[in-house]
């Protein structure tokens, strides 16, 4: 692994996964507290649509799925919050009609299917210089904007109705969310694929939220759990040779379930206390 | 409480229509400074619907209404001097928060955005929540508490910015009668201490018209707005009710109007 290190692709990669793991740590925090799971898995596979339109109009793929991915971001905030269909019922029309989408329009480019499969399953080795560059970019913005709006953030995922008539521009701030989501769901799709995205998102603030009490703990043992998972599922993947992005899945997976049992007798141990 | 001041709220032959159905109509309300008044009415009257009017969550259909003498859509920076209680909230007893952290919340609109709590707003939240009598609770996790001592934490929240008006909504609800007592009693004492206008809404009218300094019957429309006593023996009561009290003997009512 350490030889490894001197490859300009495995630097990158582990660079790439530290970033996508400390985003996706900071906003599955959120996820896992407002219950936005769904809408997550909403966001990141419509990101197919934009990447075929993006291939189609000669646009950077990633770039076109960041943009189409926070418009139906969006559209389903909209669609909800307008109280004209139930969250679930917005986010699996407008899902499954993305993905139609991305699928009716790669069918038209004969010569896409190979890298397709680097954007369903990920390819964090072959991250570049310039996606790099896009991931730094994208964490920058979105750690600086939940940073700078964490406690609004926190009151709209315990209490909305009441941080709303306390003056809060509730519907906004989760715009905001959702469209930090679609951001950190397109910054990981190199790492991990829009398939498995959800993973990232989930997993890590999963076992925060199972070994902790207070919110600053379940943050840091979230964002560490996930860097750690990226780090460690890139070394077995590169050591057992086997599909990076799954493997990243694989040990967070592991993990939850090592939370998960360390966490009962943790709760009877501290209702005892 | 000052008869001749403006009133903190005031409102004028006012309908909410939600989805184009009426749901409130020639609602007349004016609540004065420093008073405690309650909102009664049966299931489905509206209480909930004219609070969150208050709060300027719902749009007026018709007539005027205003806090502070200015819209509840349109208060700014006054909306901030409203604290508000919502019926119990339906939220996961394992979110990873503090007693602190959930007063704290609460001064969410006051410190502004993207400033975060300094030592003095810690201290004022610690000031707070010994005031509702959680001494000793500042780092238990809001779900470990009972139900009234989690009341008691949303009181805190609710009075944690420049909270002029507390607007309660059902807070008793789900609450044991001792604990029921106690959230009144405490409410009486801030009230004084802190000179707060309190509107609260219940169902349970007996409970209510023992704290509050006026009634106001609603269902639909205002049927009657006056002292306890007189608001319980009137004929719009019933009326708005739809039903006789019998259970209104003269203890409980005496119990009930004991102050």
């Amino acid at each position: 692994m350490i030889d490894a290190l001197s490859y300009g692709f495995m630097q990158r990669a582990l660079l790439a996964g530290v970033l996508v793991g400390l985003l996706c740590g900071v906003l599955g925090f959120f996820v896992v507290l407002k219950r936005l799971s769904f809408i997550g898995v909403g966001i990141s596979h419509s990101a197919l649509g934009g990447i075929a339109l993006g291939v189609l109009l000669g646009i950077e793929p990633l770039f076109a799925a960041a943009v189409f991915s926070t418009a139906i971001a969006w559209a389903i905030g909209w669609l909800t919050r307008s109280g004209r269909l139930h969250e679930d019922t917005a986010i699996g029309i407008l899902f499954s009609a993305s993905m139609a989408l991305g699928v009716a329009l790669i069918s038209l480019s004969k010569s896409y299917q190979v890298d397709l499969f680097g954007y369903l399953f990920g390819n964090i080795l072959a991250v570049s210089p310039a996606d790099l560059w896009l991931l730094s970019g994208i964490a920058f913005v979105v750690l600086a904007l939940v940073g700078l709006l964490f406690k609004e953030l926190l009151f709209i995922a315990f209490d909305e109705e009441v941080a709303r008539a306390s003056g809060l521009a509730v519907t906004r701030l989760y715009l905001l969310l959702l469209t930090c989501l679609a951001l950190a769901v397109i910054a990981a799709i190199r790492v991990v694929g829009l398939v498995l995205v959800e993973a990232l998102l989930v997993i890590p603030a999963a076992i925060g939220y199972q070994l902790t009490r207070g919110y600053r703990s379940m943050l840091l043992v979230s964002v560490a759990s996930a860097v750690l998972a990226a780090l460690a599922g890139l070394w077995i993947s590169y050591a057992f040779d086997i599909a990076a992005g799954a493997t990243i899945v694989l040990v967070l997976a592991a993990g939850f379930f090592v939370a998960l049992a360390i966490a009962r007798p943790l709760h009877r141990e501290r209702a005892r206390t | 409480m000052n008869q001749s001041a403006q009133p903190i709220i005031l409102a004028r032959d006012l309908g909410i229509d939600i989805d184009g159905r009426p749901v409130l109509w020639n609602i007349d309300l004016s609540v004065q400074p420093g008073s405690f008044v309650g909102i009664i009415g049966p299931n489905g009257a509206g209480k909930t619907t004219l609070l969150r009017v208050l709060l300027g969550l719902i749009p007026v259909t018709h007539g005027t209404v205003s806090v502070f003498g200015r819209p509840p859509s349109d208060l700014g920076g006054r909306a901030r001097e409203i604290g508000y209680v919502p019926q119990r909230p339906n939220f996961d007893p394992r979110f990873p928060v503090s007693v602190r952290d959930v007063v704290m919340m609460g001064c969410s609109a006051s410190l502004g955005l993207l400033r975060s709590p300094r030592r003095a707003d810690w201290e004022h939240v610690d000031t707070l929540i010994e005031r509702v009598g959680l001494a000793g609770k500042h780092a238990s996790r809001i779900g470990e508490l009972s139900g009234g001592e989690q009341q008691r934490a949303f009181l805190a929240r609710a009075l944690c910015g420049r909270t002029r008006l507390l607007l309660l909504d059902e807070a008793t609800t789900g609450l044991d009668l001792p604990a029921q007592h106690e959230l009144y009693a405490l409410l009486h004492r801030l009230r004084h201490e802190m000179n707060l206008t309190v509107l609260a809404v219940s169902h349970d009218l007996l409970e209510l018209s023992g704290h509050a300094d006026e009634l106001a019957c609603i269902n639909g429309t205002t049927h009657i707005h006056g002292k306890p006593h007189t608001v319980l023996h009137s004929h719009e009561l019933r009326e708005a009710y739809r039903c006789e009290f019998d259970f209104l003997s003269k203890e409980a009512t005496a119990e009930g109007t004991r102050r």
